[in-house]
């Protein structure tokens, strides 16, 4: 059983990259893949601290972000599908019309 | 009920009348306005009776009462209230304001009718009267001020009543603006009398008056004299008299209550209520008789060769104004009052004449057409018969012995003041020609076009123009309404003018030099304070200008006869011989063109360069520059708004790595 | 014994971790996110949560990544152009991870948050049993419970609405430059 620091740092890691995921890729797709990692690595930490503090609210948090998480993925996947049906191009950069 | 009780009724019905008829305005029918109107000042004329009766009850010692509804400035050094005064003077003037007003009124309700304007015009007229009333029963400076501004804004409202007709509204303008000049002097004469006597309310000022300023002190002079701007700006003296001949744009009744009777009387009120204060600068009290005695020979001459009838008119108000200035000027008060009571009944009757020989006209005010009306028009010339005798103070009427008493004062006075008694009387010369003049010239004669078709039975109609430029214009709101009513067949106009008549001929009787006196016993207690209270004129004085004056009277009108009547073509001989001298009067001494020069065209020229340069560069510049320094801005932080997604993202990271970065270093 | 799992969990994790962010081609990055999640199942066994190991592999693994599967075959996995418009992001994204990675590093280790070092807490054998988190829904977190299921329905809705095809043929709402003249 390891310290629970180092599941701590693991999930800052996972973090990061997920975020370094979501600046760098222009598929809509691709961006909420990287959003499914930061979430993980937030259920990462939740349930390392539900172990250190030994309270079971910690795994019920992270069960919700999960489900949440799914929901999400419903949506976003769904905007997708519409982007693609109303043949609007899949590439982020590209979708600018709210802007100043 | 006390006399100050009266004092409010006086000043609200008339004020209920205005609100009452402009808050139904579209609701009244036919001359239910009219009425209206009338009764209200009806009413104001039976609670100044009640005042009068009120006052006359109490000893003549306590017949100066005051009373206030609240506190304008209540504080340390300055105390000003909502408050009026009521004795002699003041229900004096309620008097002859409220009762010409009130016959007035009813000429109106007739005079008036079929113009599309009526209920406007009787809300105006009316609240022209409860400011007038305002004004006179003021008790304090703030307060005259008030009802003086009010006063201005009345006459102006009435005098482009017409108000689509340009030459009208102009008119309206030239007089507000000369009222306001008026307006100033008088602000900075209360400014300068609250500063030393600390007190704005008549009693208080008059009391320390005479231990605050010594005799003849400039700043009592150079306060007397900013009464004066003030006083001849309403009164129609030189040199802000310009207003008046154009102010007969408005119709013929407002000519007569405002321009003959009430308004144009403010003046020389003001003078007779600070009279304490000219008293102590008798300078300023000079330089005022002296431009009255001026006025007065002006407006004459001129009088004499104005065609247009109403002008004729305008000037002899302006003539005999002079007088009452004059006379309020070397402590004449009860003389000056008196002058300015009959004054308002013959000048209002004279006007009430012209408006229906104008009505007969079908508009045309211009002398050179009529003639010969006399025989179509018998009540119109009778009253205008009496209004003129009056007028040129034949023996016997009122004119006569208020204009006599006047200058048999000055004569009394002595010394210098002969000068005003000369000029006055030949002013009296003038005045007995003009008048008649206008009598000659539009009753007497072979009878014109439109007196022919009256004598038929029908009164003459005409397409409708501007009686002064020719222009073609309508009978719809804003212009004279379609039907002219004259009044041989309008019983609201005659009964008036009857009255009327009779006052001018008969009111004479109250005043007989020597022999009755009731207007000086009546003002007695206003003026008691007056250094020349006891002043009377010697018998042998009074005789002689009573005798002048029937001289000059009686050859007046022998002289407008020969020259009118007897030999017709003397007129336009003496115009040939005397063209400048002709050229100079009917250009009105050219003060007009004066004006125009010194005063309006720099005026304009300082207003146009004030918009091209100043308000281009300077204000715009600032509002529009502060504009853009906005929309640079903007455009600078419009750049972050690129509706990129993931830069928006990249901010967020920055900004939570900058703060965590933060939090680290300060925790450690 | 346990740190060689915890080892080859967090390697597996962080590589599949990388390399859904680096692979060009999206259905490999939606392969890698399975590893990574079934890493991640394994180390939320090792920290005695079994239910959420288990919810997060039928869960995640298996329902989510199947739409994601679903939605890529369907989107056709169209590959990033290599080329970006601006070079910017491509540099300055990882920077800030890493710097935001190093700064939470920082701040975990120096926290001096108690139990950090530990192991964790002492806990009975049925911590992260089922029956645990069951009685912990519908007692403690009971309207969290409710809240998140009328979540899921909208969201169920949502789909519905989202991916309906609408009656009249859809306009070609493509840019101007991308359509056929």
């Amino acid at each position: 059983m390891m310290d629970i620091a180092w599941y701590l740092v693991l999930s800052a890691f996972i973090f990061c990259i997920g975020v370094a995921g979501v600046l760098t890729r222009r598929s809509p797709l691709v961006i909420l893949i990287c959003l499914e990692l930061m979430l993980n690595a937030g259920n990462l930490a939740l349930v390392a601290f539900s172990k250190m503090t030994g309270n079971g609210d910690g795994q019920i948090f992270a069960l919700i972000v999960m489900i949440v998480a799914a929901a999400e993925v419903v949506v976003g996947l769904g905007v997708i599908v519409a982007m693609f049906r109303n043949r609007l191009p899949m590439d982020v950069d590209q979708m600018d019309e709210l802007h100043g | 009920m006390t006399a100050t009780a009266f004092g409010w009724l006086v000043l609200a019905f008339p004020l209920a009348g205005s609100i009452t008829i402009a808050l139904g305005f579209r609701q009244w029918r036919g001359r239910t306005a009219g009425w209206i109107g009338s009764g209200a000042i009806g009413l104001a004329f039976a609670s100044s009776i009640g005042a009068l009766i009120a006052l006359q009850s109490r000893s003549p010692s306590q017949r100066a009462l005051t009373s206030s509804l609240w506190n304008y400035i209540a504080t340390e050094g300055v105390n000003v209230k909502l408050g009026i005064l009521v004795d002699p003077l003041a229900v004096f003037m309620c008097l002859v304001v409220s009762g010409v007003s009130f016959l007035i009124h009813v000429y109106s309700v007739a005079y008036m009718d079929s113009d599309r304007g009526y209920s406007r015009y009787f809300s105006y007229l009316n609240f022209f009267v409860f400011s007038m009333l305002l004004l006179v029963l003021a008790g304090n400076f703030f307060l005259l001020i008030v009802g003086w501004a009010f006063v201005g804004f009345a006459s102006y409202a009435l005098i482009s009543f017409w108000y689509r007709r340009r030459t009208a509204v102009r008119a309206g303008i030239k007089a507000f603006v000369i009222n306001v000049v008026g307006d100033v002097g008088l602000v900075i004469a209360a400014i300068l009398i609250q500063r030393d006597t600390g007190a704005l309310d008549f009693p208080a000022v008059f009391a320390r008056a005479g231990s605050v300023w010594h005799h003849n002190e400039w700043v009592i002079v150079a306060i007397c004299l900013l009464i004066l701007v003030g006083a001849f700006a309403k009164s129609a003296q030189i040199p802000l008299h310009t207003w008046l001949p154009d102010a007969m744009e408005g119709p013929t009744p407002v000519s007569a209550l405002i321009h003959a009777a009430t308004m144009v009387t403010a003046g020389v009120y003001l003078i007779a209520r600070t009279h304490p204060l000219f008293e102590l600068a008798p300078t300023a009290a000079d330089i005022s008789a002296a431009i009255g005695a001026l006025t007065l020979f002006f407006a004459g001459t001129v009088a004499l060769v104005v065609t247009d009838l109403k002008r004729v008119i305008a000037y002899s108000t302006i003539s005999q104004i002079g007088y009452m200035v004059m006379g309020v000027s070397i402590a004449a008060y009860s003389a000056g009052m008196f002058h300015l009571m009959t004054h308002a009944f013959f000048k209002a009757l004279m006007f009430m004449a012209a408006g229906s020989v104008i009505a007969a006209m079908a508009g045309t005010q211009d002398m050179d057409r009529m003639s010969g009306m006399r025989r179509a028009m018998p009540f119109t010339s009778v009253a205008f018969v009496a209004a003129a005798l009056a007028l040129a103070a034949f023996p016997g009427t009122s004119g006569y012995f208020s204009k006599d008493d006047i200058l048999a004062f000055a004569a009394e006075r002595g010394s210098g003041y002969w000068i005003l008694y000369v000029v006055g009387t030949v002013g009296a010369l003038m005045t007995a020609i003009y008048a008649f003049r206008m009598i000659f010239r539009v009753f007497a004669g072979e009878p014109n076009e439109e007196a022919r078709e009256l004598e038929h039975g029908h009164l003459a109609h005409a397409e409708p123009v501007n009686p002064l430029t020719g222009e073609p214009e309508d009978t719809d709101v804003g212009f004279p309404g379609p039907e002219h009513h004259i009044a041989e067949r309008e019983a609201a106009m005659r009964a008036p003018m009857t009255l009327l008549a009779v006052l001018s001929i008969v009111a004479g009787v109250i005043q007989i030099p020597h022999v009755t006196d009731v207007v000086t016993d009546f003002l007695a207690p206003t003026f008691a304070d007056s250094r020349f209270a006891d002043v009377e004129p010697s018998v042998g004085l009074s005789v002689l200008t009573l005798a002048l004056g029937a001289l000059m009277s009686l050859s007046g009108i022998a002289i407008a006869y020969l020259v009118w009547v007897r030999r017709p073509g003397t007129s336009a001989q003496l115009v040939a011989r005397f063209r400048r001298t002709h050229d100079f009067l009917i250009h009105k001494w050219y003060f007009d063109e004066a004006y125009d020069l010194l005063v309006v065209r720099p005026m304009t020229r300082l207003g146009q360069a004030a918009s091209r340069t100043f308000e281009r560069v300077v204000i715009d510049g600032v509002s529009q520059g502060a504009a853009m320094v906005v929309r640079a801005g903007n455009s600078l932080v419009r750049v972050a708004q690129s509706g990129i997604v993931r830069y928006y993202a990249l901010a967020l990271m920055t900004g939570v790595t900058a703060l965590a970065l933060y939090f680290l270093i300060a925790a450690k | 014994m346990e740190s060689v799992v915890f080892f080859v969990a967090a390697l597996l994790a962080i590589g599949g971790a990388l390399g859904v962010v680096i692979q060009r081609n999206p259905f490999y990055s939606v392969l890698s996110l399975v590893v990574h999640l079934i890493a991640l199942a394994v180390l939320f066994l090792l920290l005695s949560a079994e239910f959420i190991a288990a919810a997060q592999v039928i869960v995640y693994a298996g329902a989510v990544m199947v739409l994601y599967v679903f939605v890529v075959a369907y989107v056709g996995g169209l590959e990033d152009p290599l080329i970006e418009p601006s070079p910017v992001l491509r540099v300055v994204a990882p920077l800030f991870a890493v710097a935001l990675g190093v700064e939470l590093s920082f701040a975990i280790l120096g926290s001096g948050l108690k139990g950090i070092d530990g192991k964790g807490a002492h806990v009975a054998a049925g911590f992260g049993s089922p029956a645990r988190i069951g009685e912990l829904f519908l007692t403690k977190f009971l309207i969290s419970f409710e809240v998140v299921s009328l979540l899921l329905l909208i969201a169920a809705v949502a789909a519905v609405v989202l991916a309906r095809r609408s009656k009249s043929p859809e306009p070609d709402r493509r840019l101007a430059a991308d359509r056929p003249s």
